[in-house]
């Protein structure tokens, strides 16, 4: 298992800027940072495809259609001695006019047919395996992540068995977010009052870095965290071994979170009760302590 | 000194405004603005420039006021990109902190949207629009002067928070609960929300006097179907205008008062709901990309067909497809956040009206290409904006479709792939739209062409350092790297095309040093246009001497067909030959200070929010109030021109039949 | 040759007085179109109410808070004053200056009253803690209907402006125009008000 090059100085209270030379993502090791092109999962695999066929249908609108342009440009342009007929008052041609409606049409139908298949695939969490649930609330500038089946919690970094759907549950105590991990699929957004689901999988073991994709403020930059695909032998002795030797994430410990400022990675063997929405759906919600958020001093929002 | 004077300077000037490059900046502002001072009174132009000016209500010179306030904008907000281009090529380096450099991109979005690509189109409606319908004026035109200045008041403030009391940092989205009081402190946020609710107000005035005119005040026999199309394009923006401003001012509205009286619409304690904000911000937002765009595609209908020498093809279908891109332009907002949890039936029926709306978009591609064929093109530096558009907006357009595929778009959202998307389709669509207008409308406006040679340096150096900059960022999206982050690691592979974007924005920047260059040379040394047809156009607004006369047409043309001016000529019966006995008496609206003095109650009302120093916004109010008072109150704002003096101008411009 | 050259306008006489000078009958154009936009302002109010309304937090709910004995008194008087309005630009076209001046007063009575009664209720829910900073769905409230009492405020200006113009320069094309404009502008308001009335106060107590 690849140990984490992700490094973070320790800013609880202040925040400011990056510090040159700040640790790098440990799933940036790669030599190629197409991310995209190299999707870990199911969910990265179909979205990228989904791209690729649209991108096909587009560059056959496009070709033709700037080829067809040149030529007119090339062939009309008026230059001594031009010698091509001009049609001074072609102006209409109901065929013509008419394909120019029909064929971006069927262009498009190509790609919708697509899109609103995988779309609502994408939006049907699988049962089977029975996905592992992190709950993922967004903070400023850090992420904290709760295991509720295994009662335990990591800050910026997850471990996620391979081959086995994630079912991320999406909150925020601070301005939006979105949670991202390219390799492993798109983004969704983390929002203080709702709870949004995002599920992805690893169908390979490795790490994987990800990243906030809404801007939230003074060091959004700084949002990075890891994804750690393991075996599930390996997950399951990475529960136990927090549980049994990491310190308990406290209601103080919770609080400082809750600071603006960066956080280093960490694991705890215990979270506090109620950190996390109970009642998913809709726009009402119980529990959560998304009132208890305390802004940051003045001095830390001047800091340059 | 005393406390209230120290905390007063310290709300004033926080640290946020003393960094080098605004302490720079505030001197040059200073130096700058010294100077014109002094020239203005030295050569004893004050006079002349209250009354030929400031009070004018003539949408000619509205429209000159409008244009020098977007490049001077397009100056301010292309500083902002070398700026954050610069930070960008040298990450961990802090050229600029990310404190700053979250002011600058936003200050560079709200900018460019708001204050530099509107007042750009408003330029070229105010000044062609009323022409190309053989109208002597809009239908409102002290109306139309109070929307230049609420549009200075609104651009005044915005610019002012650099120098006093910091920027707003938000984003030119500036979403909810990031832009709460809680997150975001000091004053720096309510100028973006302030200055753009002002701004909205003019806006909104301007749509409901464009609208009016183009329904109301075309010449005798032309039709809606005999309009040019640039005129169909500004009849739509103007619609657009009144349907998307109106849920701007609500969600921005409401974004101040959560920060100004504790209100809880978007906050996140209190069952405020930050999501409603982004409902109602790009419930506008959409629509506001089209009020861009669309004047654009009107230009380049009109710029393609006089320089291709042939009418539009399919005129109908490009008027149908304007319609339709109006109509579904307020559908498809939601692909802005396709990724919030909307759920895949909402998903998928917004991506689908995103792809519908590809379209109409295709069909005028097309035929803009069919009207060149068979024609002479001509390659004015004009045209040339015009054929760098088509592949340019094009490529744009497509990847536009990429997006609205929706799984596609989890993965894109709010990547380098959706910024160079959304630059490739307003550079290449709206700016070069708008540009291709300068260079076509120039001599109408100012009486002298620009010279081409010049242009087409210009030119070159906008489109090449358009593609090297923003062709990179499509690959930085796939490498998923994210918009808005001051710096970035450096072991993700992100730098090497970093540093080639940077490039190609400097090469624009050259680009618009060139175009400036070209403007003051035109201005000073500029051959002049004696024919008022410099083009060989088609339109009513050729017919007219260069620069149009105050009244615009001595008398309205009846308008037998489209392309009204092209008959004309055809037929040997233009306006350059009226007899003296054909000259009327002509009511013309009066000059009036009540616009300039509105704006400047507004900018007062305004700066005293953004503080809340409720006294001077009490000040503010209350001059409105005596401007409204006022403009209701004046009863004589119309005097007569008699014929006589009609018949002095144009004799001196070679249009009287001797 | 000159081209084809149009002759001056002319405006029918049997057109209303307001339309019968070119210039007026654009601003009454312009002035539809205004309300457009204002339909769209009411709209947006209206939809971030309809997401609010639920979320009440520790404040009062919609059943709670409203008092539909005040609520009823108000809609009497501003569907009144609409009325009043009509009968006022009957008489202008009668033209009838003293009736015109007499209805339209006692329309800016009734519109006074109106905005009297929501004053008072304001001011009662401030003095109980009920404000917008104790919840969304009360924001949402104030500000619709805020938004609502204050152009009925700004109306009520207006109006007595226009009627100190009337007052001065009698019935022509331009005070015509005025009073139509804010005919117009006043009945809109009351339009607003009964989906007021129905989305908020009866659907809050009922639903």
């Amino acid at each position: 298992m690849k140990t984490s090059r992700f490094a973070i100085s320790r800013l609880r209270d202040v925040p400011s800027a990056l510090a040159p030379g700040r640790g790098v993502p440990a799933g940036a090791g790669s030599s190629d940072p197409y991310v995209l092109w190299r999707p870990a999962g199911p969910v990265a695999a179909g979205e990228l495809h989904l791209l690729l066929l649209a991108g096909l249908a587009m560059a056959a609108f496009i070709v033709p259609v700037l080829l067809l342009y040149a030529y007119v440009v090339a062939r009309y342009r008026d230059r001594p001695g031009h010698r091509a007929p001009t049609l001074p008052r072609w102006r209409k041609n109901a065929w013509l006019e008419s394909l120019g409606f029909v064929l971006p049409a069927l262009l498009l139908a190509v790609v919708a047919v697509p899109t609103v298949r995988l779309t609502y695939a994408l939006a049907k969490v699988p049962t089977r395996p029975r996905p592992l649930v992190v709950d993922v609330t967004s903070l400023d500038w850090k992420w904290l992540f709760e295991y509720p089946a295994q009662g335990i919690a990591t800050v910026n970094y997850v471990d996620i068995p391979a081959d086995r759907p994630v079912l991320f549950e999406l909150t925020a105590n601070s301005p939006m977010n979105t949670f991202w991990v390219p390799r492993l699929g798109g983004m969704e957004y983390t929002m203080p009052g709702r709870v949004l689901p995002l599920w992805l999988e690893a169908d390979r073991t490795g790490t994987f870095w990800g990243h906030s994709g809404q801007f939230s403020g003074l060091a959004f930059d700084a949002m990075f965290f890891d994804v750690r695909a393991v075996r599930p032998g390996a997950f399951r002795r990475w529960v136990a071994a927090t549980r049994a030797h990491s310190p308990a994430l406290t209601l103080a410990g919770y609080r400082s979170l809750l600071h603006a400022g960066l956080a280093p990675a960490e694991r705890f063997a215990a979270f506090p009760a109620r950190t996390f929405p109970a009642v998913r759906h809709g726009f009402t919600l119980r529990g959560g302590m998304y009132t208890t958020m305390r802004p940051a001093s003045p001095a830390g929002h001047s800091a340059s | 000194m005393p406390g209230f004077a120290v905390f007063i300077l310290h709300t004033l000037f926080p640290p946020d405004v003393l960094r080098p490059t605004e302490v720079g900046a505030d001197v040059l502002i200073a130096l700058s603005g010294g100077g014109i001072a002094y020239l203005l009174t030295t050569r004893r132009l004050w006079g002349r420039l209250w009354h030929g000016w400031i009070t004018t209500v003539d949408h000619k010179r509205i429209g000159v006021m409008y244009l020098i306030a977007a490049l001077v904008m397009l100056f301010r907000a292309g500083v902002d990109a070398l700026m954050l281009r610069t930070d960008l090529a040298l990450p961990g380096a802090h050229v600029i902190g990310a404190a700053q450099y979250n002011a600058v991109f936003t200050t560079h979005g709200t900018i460019m949207v708001f204050f530099m690509s509107m007042p750009f189109i408003f330029a070229l409606m105010n000044a062609v629009v009323p022409l190309m319908i053989g109208a002597r004026d809009v239908a409102f035109p002290r109306l139309n002067a109070m929307s230049l200045w609420l549009f200075v008041a609104g651009a005044m403030l915005l610019n002012v928070s650099f120098v006093v009391g910091g920027s707003p940092n938000a984003g030119w989205t500036a979403y909810a609960p990031l832009t709460e009081l809680a997150f975001n402190p000091g004053p720096g946020q309510n100028f973006y929300f302030l200055a753009l609710l002002i701004a909205g107000i003019g806006t909104t005035m301007t749509g409901v006097n464009f609208a009016v005119t183009i329904l109301r005040m075309r010449a005798p026999g032309m039709t809606l179907l005999k309009m040019p199309m640039f005129v169909w394009s500004a009849l739509a923006t103007a619609t657009l205008i009144l349907f998307a401003f109106p849920p701007l001012t609500v969600a921005l509205a409401m974004s101040l008062f959560d920060r100004l009286f504790g209100s809880s619409f978007f906050t996140m304690g209190h069952g405020g709901m930050a999501m409603m904000y982004v409902n109602l911000f790009w419930l506008f937002g959409h629509p506001e990309v089209y009020i861009l765009v669309l004047p654009a595609f009107g230009v380049f209908s009109e710029v393609v067909a006089t320089f291709s020498g042939k009418a539009v093809f399919g005129y109908r279908t490009m008027v149908l497809s304007i319609v339709a891109i109006m109509l579904l332009a307020y559908g498809t907002w939601v692909h802005h956040f396709f990724t919030m949890g909307a759920g895949p039936s909402v998903n998928v029926f917004f991506g689908l009206s995103t792809m519908l709306i590809a379209i109409p978009t295709g069909v005028k591609i097309f035929n803009w290409i069919f009207t060149m064929w068979g024609g002479h093109i001509r390659m004015t530096v004009a045209m040339l904006y015009q054929l760098a558009f088509i592949p340019t907006f094009v490529v744009g357009g497509a990847t536009g479709v990429l997006l609205a595929a929706v799984p596609a778009d989890y993965q894109l959202h709010n990547s380098y792939f959706l910024v160079a998307h959304f630059h490739n389709v307003l550079i290449g669509g709206t700016l070069f739209g708008l540009l291709s207008g300068l260079y076509y409308w120039w001599p109408k406006m100012f009486g002298r062409r620009l010279d081409e040679r010049q242009g087409r340096v210009a030119f070159w150096l906008f489109f090449v350092g358009f593609w090297v900059t923003f062709a990179p960022q499509y690959l930085l999206g796939f490498m998923g790297m994210t918009r808005r982050m001051a710096s970035y690691p450096l072991g993700l592979g992100w730098h090497p095309l970093n540093v080639v974007s940077t490039v190609g924005a400097f090469v624009m920047g050259a680009g618009f040093l060139a175009l400036v260059y070209n403007i003051a040379h035109s201005l000073l040394h500029g051959e002049v246009d004696t024919t008022g047809d410099p083009w060989n156009g088609r339109t009513l607004e050729w017919a007219l001497a260069s620069p149009a006369p105050a009244y615009n047409f001595a008398r309205i043309p009846v308008v037998r067909a489209r392309d009204a001016f092209w008959h004309m000529k055809r037929d040997g019966r233009t306006l350059a030959a009226l007899r003296r006995e054909d000259l009327r008496d002509l009511p013309m609206a009066r000059n009036s200070p009540v616009p300039f003095l509105m704006g400047t109650a507004f900018f007062v009302l305004g700066f005293g929010m953004v503080f809340a120093w409720w006294p001077i916004a009490a000040l503010g109010g209350a001059g409105i109030a005596a401007c409204l008072a006022a403009s209701t109150a004046e009863p004589d704002d119309e005097a007569v021109l008699d014929s006589h003096t009609v018949a002095v101008i144009e004799a001196a411009a070679g249009r009287l039949e001797a | 040759m000159s081209a084809e050259l149009a002759g001056e306008p002319r405006r029918r006489d049997d057109l209303p007085l307001e339309l019968r000078d070119e210039r007026e009958s654009l601003r009454v154009t312009g002035v539809w179109l205004f309300l457009v936009t204002d339909i769209l302002l009411f709209g947006s109010l209206f939809a971030g109410y309809a997401v609010l309304r639920t979320q009440v937090a520790s404040g009062p709910t919609a059943a709670s808070l409203f008092r539909l004995g005040p609520v009823m008194f108000e809609t009497v008087a501003l569907l009144t004053s609409s009325f009043t309005m009509g009968l006022a630009v009957q008489a202008m076209r009668a033209g009838n200056r003293r009736a015109l001046v007499a209805w339209m007063a006692v329309t800016l009575v009734l519109g006074a009253v109106f905005v009297g009664s929501e004053a008072r209720d304001f001011a009662l829910f401030a003095a109980r803690g009920d404000t917008w900073g104790r919840s969304a769905f009360l924001s949402a409230f104030d500000i619709l209907v805020g938004t609502h009492g204050a152009h009925v405020t700004a109306g009520i200006v207006w109006a007595l402006g226009i009627l100190v113009r009337v007052g001065r320069r009698g019935l022509t094309p331009r005070t015509a125009r005025k009073v139509y404009t804010f005919a117009l502008y006043w009945h809109f308001l009351d339009i607003v008000w009964v989906f007021i009335f129905t989305v908020v106060y009866l659907l809050g107590k009922v639903g």
